[in-house]
């Protein structure tokens, strides 16, 4: 059983005792334990089920190469599934609970799968569930999709608070171990400023763990010294907790900072993710130790023998008395020795190798512990605990030799740097065949803006894998980011290491070398997703020759995985299986982030309210206090109706139409673009932006125009009024506000830039109320001020003048058909300038009305709405606009593409009218249809539904909708099927359904 | 995540300030143009491994369009300039020939 030894451990402090609970059962831990520490302590070493198999599994590391210990944590708001146990620092009151099991880790009806692992090879689901084809939809798919994923999804919203921070730095050391330290030394000494982010705690990384000299002092007061001396220096920025988590382009970098996850009851955002501009990168990410590929390798009680002596240095718990180490190269020894140190049992070293006699071999030997050398692991005995190995030549086929009770395994294959921060961004490897590990290759580096390389790798993740080398490298490799960021200061002398000589390890990819397929079926290369060598070895024979391809059908290293743990293992395999050198089937592409990051600390502050600033026009707060009934537009919010007591938002909408129509409506137009176009050149430029003739426009007159891309399809509509000669305002759409002056610009910067115009976007400075209704003039009569007769101001001209007192620029223009006012008053005077015409509009039975209500009384009038008759294809001779496109003139945008074959086809769909039979509503987005079948066997269609209303003016459903051949077959009725099976039809008629000749605007 | 020298500010602008805006140095074909050259401008574009000119506006900053050269393959930023030109600068595409030589890119080189 795994326990707490009397031994300190060197991060705990003991004198504290944490409670927390697993799968609702109390356990103690110390104040600095990981909770995977703690639960070993307490002999929890059952962490989690795999994926596919539901095999039991036991921890398997101590970092963030973790793949079994995942676990749900929290509850309610704080609710996150998946939460790696060891880097999960140990808090009072901390709750757990493992995934994947059902009904209980111990007992689980999902494991029966492991039984039929025979069955469910590599890509399983691509060849079980191909076959009937009907069965996927009812049968298949929803048992994957039930199968699928790792852990529950929360239910609540996150009630954690996240937040973004920028920084830019000259140098961005990632990895804060001994060659972190010593970069940030020389880069700091250097004058450099400098951001050292660690995930971890604690700095120093393992050396410490592992006995270094550094400086003639141990590793632990050498680090505390860094430290300390880094903190001194203004010019360095230290953050614990901080993972680098990913490089992008041009010196890009992110981090994610864990600020309250050790400490919830803390205030303050929980996750801080750094947005970084470096000048240079130096990742100093450390090496992460593979696997060794015997048969049950996956038994809990089978670890890596760095976890092991981590577990036993830093927090001071066994995994159990008796540990077999088993490895293939000297770095293991070190967990022997410590186990032994620490008065446990090691009753054997298996080295696969043929030789070992570097010094760490002797000290073991001397210690007494038996040292195997040439043998390996036939397989594990156990199941949900390990009871101990069975012993094989390394170069046989796996007969036993010997079998040797234990409670634990601790395996090395080695050491793989870690390369993903290097690789992220273009970083190139290297094989190194002494090492048996690629690596970055320095001379291919991530290049920045200026051509050159601005990522430095640095120590063992740059394959220096003793101290001596680490410190060596690492100090040369922070000196030369400072150099390349500008720092000119000198670096003074580095540290210097002392390290037990070693010997080379041996490369072993499959232990014993000849393993039978029954064994080569028990060895696990991927923990979490269930990747078994002789997956690998069956998706090889299968064809699937590059590794990107072995990886997705065989799920190796998807997940949280990444390649920490199987990467190279996998390859190997794969190699092995090609008979190709590993170089040359190379590795599948390292993607950010290193680990998982939470999905708040990626939306930062971004959230609810904070999402999207949100525009208000000056009477916002009025409609929300009057029954506004909100929709979005653009970023606007705009009033869909105002609900008046007990009415539906349907009934409020008939009734504003209907009182607009015969009293008095109001309408809160100030969302409506308002851009003025001056200069000189303003006229022509105007010309060359909407169809129809600009130039000729007279001061004091407004025009109806379109603006289309240089594609030929419309994308905006609005009233242009010319103010002088040099002058004018152009409105656009709500939504078209911003883009059409971006449209501007670019036209006049990139193509018209020796044209004397400016373009300014004035939308939030006017507020603008529409006063609509046959009462319309009686109001602004009323008020009192400027002459707004129907001979001082016909329609289509605006005045500039005063209104109740308010200075105003009146536009007598109309999108409902009624008589008229579109007043524009200074944004700051919009508000009151609503409660004035209200107040005044009283007697004359004003009623502010909404967005749905101008949809109405537009279409009731035949008049488009950009969004709607128009979808990006439609161009303006579809709709029936050739009023409004000039011949006169030469160009304009989008008339060359007008020209071109497909836009003068007669086949077009042409705007028109329907007028349903029954008086019933055509359902929107609701399609024609026509004769016969097409290819597919679907009807063929012949039109469809552009806008469709129910209209209390004519008391029945109209629609506008584009129709083949649409205005030549006015009478004729077509048919809308609906999605109950049932259809509707309507008569093409005329678009203009009401008031045809215009009478009751032009009054 | 890339930066530009915005040639007007001259700040080193991150892309989130940045609009890209596709090709640079069109030649804008409209009426009287043949239908194939016609959809050349509308449709055709370069799609070069190394050696491109691009259209970027500084639209969370000064409002200006430039244009950029830059390698496709490796991201390396030869230069920006004004947009209001029909050609590479003359400097500009010197500097590229040091650094890649032999590239050319529609009729320039």
């Amino acid at each position: 059983m795994s326990t707490r030894l009397a031994t300190a451990g060197r991060l705990l402090d003991r004198a504290s005792t944490m409670e927390f609970t697993f799968n609702g059962k109390r356990m103690q831990g110390h104040e600095g334990d990981t909770l995977a520490s703690a639960l070993l302590a307490n002999d929890q070493m059952l962490v989690g089920r795999s994926f596919k198999y539901h095999r039991p599994r036991g921890l398997v590391a101590s970092g963030a190469e973790e793949p079994n210990g995942l676990v749900n944590m929290g509850a309610g708001a704080f609710f996150e599934p998946n939460q790696r146990i060891t880097t999960t620092e140990l808090f009072e009151g901390l709750a757990a609970e493992s995934q994947n099991h059902w009904p209980s880790l111990e007992f689980d009806v999902g494991a029966v799968n492991a039984k039929l692992s025979r069955f469910m090879p590599a890509g399983f689901y691509y060849k079980m569930f191909i076959h009937p084809r009907p069965l996927w939809k009812h049968v298949y798919e929803p048992f994957i999709r039930k199968a699928a994923g790792l852990g529950r999804a929360p239910t609540e919203m996150d009630g954690s608070s996240y937040e973004h921070f920028y920084a830019h730095v000259d140098v961005l050391i990632t990895g804060g171990g001994i060659a972190g330290l010593a970069a940030a030394l020389a880069a700091g000494r250097a004058g450099a400023d400098v951001l050292l982010v660690e995930q971890t705690a604690h700095w120093g990384g393992r050396a410490p763990v592992d006995g270094a000299q550094i400086d003639g002092l141990d590793g632990d007061t050498w680090v505390k010294e860094t430290v300390q001396a880094l903190e001194s220096m203004d010019n360095v920025t230290l953050r614990n907790r901080t993972m680098g988590t990913g490089v992008y382009d041009h010196g890009y970098a992110l981090a994610y900072e864990r600020l309250t996850d050790h400490a919830p009851d803390q205030d303050g955002p929980r996750h801080r993710l750094w947005r970084i501009r470096a000048r240079q990168i130096v990742t100093a990410t450390g090496s992460i130790e593979r696997p060794l590929s015997f048969a049950g390798n996956d038994i809990p009680g089978v670890m890596l023998a760095g976890a092991v002596r981590d577990y036993a240095v830093n927090f001071g718990v066994s995994l159990g008395d008796r540990t077999v180490v088993v490895t293939n190269n000297d770095d293991a020894y070190r967990t022997a020795i410590t186990l032994k140190d620490a008065g446990l049992d090691v009753p054997v070293i298996l080295d696969a190798r043929p030789t070992a006699d570097g010094s760490l071999v002797q000290q073991a030997r001397e210690m007494g512990i038996r040292v195997a050398l040439g043998k390996g692991i036939a397989h594990v005995n156990g199941a949900k605990r390990v009871t101990g190995v069975s012993i094989c030549l390394q170069a046989g086929e796996g007969s036993e030799i010997e079998e040797i009770a234990c409670d634990a395994v601790a395996m090395s294959g080695g050491w793989s740097p870690v390369v993903h921060l290097w690789s992220h961004c273009g970083g190139k490897l290297i094989w190194d065949d002494a090492q048996s590990h690629f690596r970055p290759d320095a001379s291919r580096p991530p290049l920045g803006a200026d051509g050159l390389g601005f990522v430095v790798p640095a120590g063992a993740a740059n394959g220096a894998m003793s101290t001596a080398e680490v410190l060596v490298d690492a100090f040369q490799a922070g000196a030369a980011a400072a150099k390349a960021a500008g720092a000119t200061g000198k670096t003074g002398r580095g540290p210097t290491g002392d390290t037990p000589k070693e010997e080379p390890m041996a490369p072993v990819w499959l232990m014993p070398q000849g393993a039978s397929y029954k064994l080569r079926s028990k060895m696990w290369l991927d923990y979490q997703n269930d990747v078994k060598v002789s997956d690998v070895q069956l998706a090889a024979r299968e064809g699937y020759e590059s590794v990107e391809h072995t990886k997705r059908y065989t799920t190796l290293g998807m997940a949280t995985d990444q390649g920490k743990l199987s990467n190279i293992n996998g390859l190997a395999t794969l190699a092995g299986a090609l008979n190709a050198p590993i170089p040359a089937v190379g590795t599948t592409t390292f993607r950010p982030p290193y680990t998982p990051i939470s999905m708040g600390a990626i939306g930062g502050e971004a959230r609810g309210e904070l999402f999207q600033p949100l525009h208000k026009t000056p009477m916002h707060d009025w409609h929300d206090a009057n029954g506004a009934d909100w929709e979005p537009v653009g970023h606007w919010r705009r009033a869909y109706a105002f609900v008046r007591g007990a009415e539906t938002v349907e009934q409020a909408v008939q009734r504003e139409v209907t009182n607009t129509r015969e009293n008095l409506g109001l309408l809160d137009a100030s969302t409506l673009g308002k851009l003025i176009v001056r200069g000189p050149d303003a006229g022509k430029f105007l010309d060359m932006l909407y169809t129809n003739m600009m130039s000729t426009l007279k001061p004091g007159r407004c025009r109806y125009g379109l603006m289309c891309t240089e594609n030929g399809f419309l994308s905006d509509d609005g009233v242009v009024a010319r103010i002088d000669d040099d002058t004018f305002l152009c409105h656009t759409t709500t939504g078209g506000a911003d883009r059409i002056y971006a449209h501007m610009e670019e036209w006049l910067q990139t193509e018209w830039w020796d044209w004397q115009v400016y373009v300014t976007n004035v939308t939030e400075q006017f507020a603008q109320v529409a006063v609509v209704g046959p009462n319309a003039r009686k109001v602004l009569e009323k008020l009192g001020g400027m002459d707004v007769s129907a001979e001082a101001l016909s329609f289509m001209d605006w005045a500039d003048g005063t209104i109740g007192g308010f200075d105003c620029r009146v536009y007598r223009i109309s999108f409902s058909g009624e008589l008229s006012f579109e007043i524009a008053v200074p944004a700051s005077q919009g508000r009151a300038f609503w409660d004035a015409l209200l107040e005044a509009g009283a007697e004359f039975g004003v009623m502010p009305y909404g967005t749905e209500c101008l949809h109405i009384m537009r279409a009731e009038k035949g008049f488009i709405m950009i969004g709607d008759e128009t979808d990006g294809t439609v161009i303006p001779q579809d709709l029936g606009l050739h009023w409004a496109i000039s011949k006169k003139k030469d160009d304009f945008l989008g008339k060359r593409a007008q020209e071109r074959d497909h836009m003068t086809d007669p086949t077009r769909w042409q705007l028109v009218g329907l007028e349903t039979t029954d008086g019933s509503v055509i359902p929107d987005g609701a399609y024609a249809v026509g004769e016969g079948v097409n290819e597919n066997g679907q009807r063929n269609t012949q039109g469809r539904v552009t806008s469709t209303y129910h209209s209390p003016t004519l008391g029945r459903g109209i629609a506008m909708g584009l129709v083949l051949h649409g205005p030549d077959r006015m009478g004729e009725v077509i048919e809308f099927p609906k999605v109950d099976g049932t259809s509707v039809k309507a008569k093409i008629v005329n678009p203009v359904f009401f008031d045809p000749e215009g009478e009751k605007q032009n009054v | 995540m890339l930066t530009l020298e915005c040639p007007y500010c001259s700040i080193q602008a991150d892309e989130t300030e940045l609009h890209a805006g596709g090709e640079a140095h069109l030649k804008r074909e409209t009426v009287g143009s043949l239908d194939n050259d016609f959809e050349d401008y509308l449709f055709m574009r370069e799609n070069p491994k190394g050696v491109h000119f691009e259209r970027w506006r500084h639209v969370a900053g000064c409002g200006k369009w430039f244009h950029a050269a830059r390698c496709t393959m490796t991201l390396e930023v030869f230069g920006t300039y004004s947009a209001q030109t029909l050609a590479p600068p003359k400097d500009l595409r010197e500097k590229i020939s040091t650094k890649r030589p032999g590239w050319t890119w529609r009729a320039f080189s």
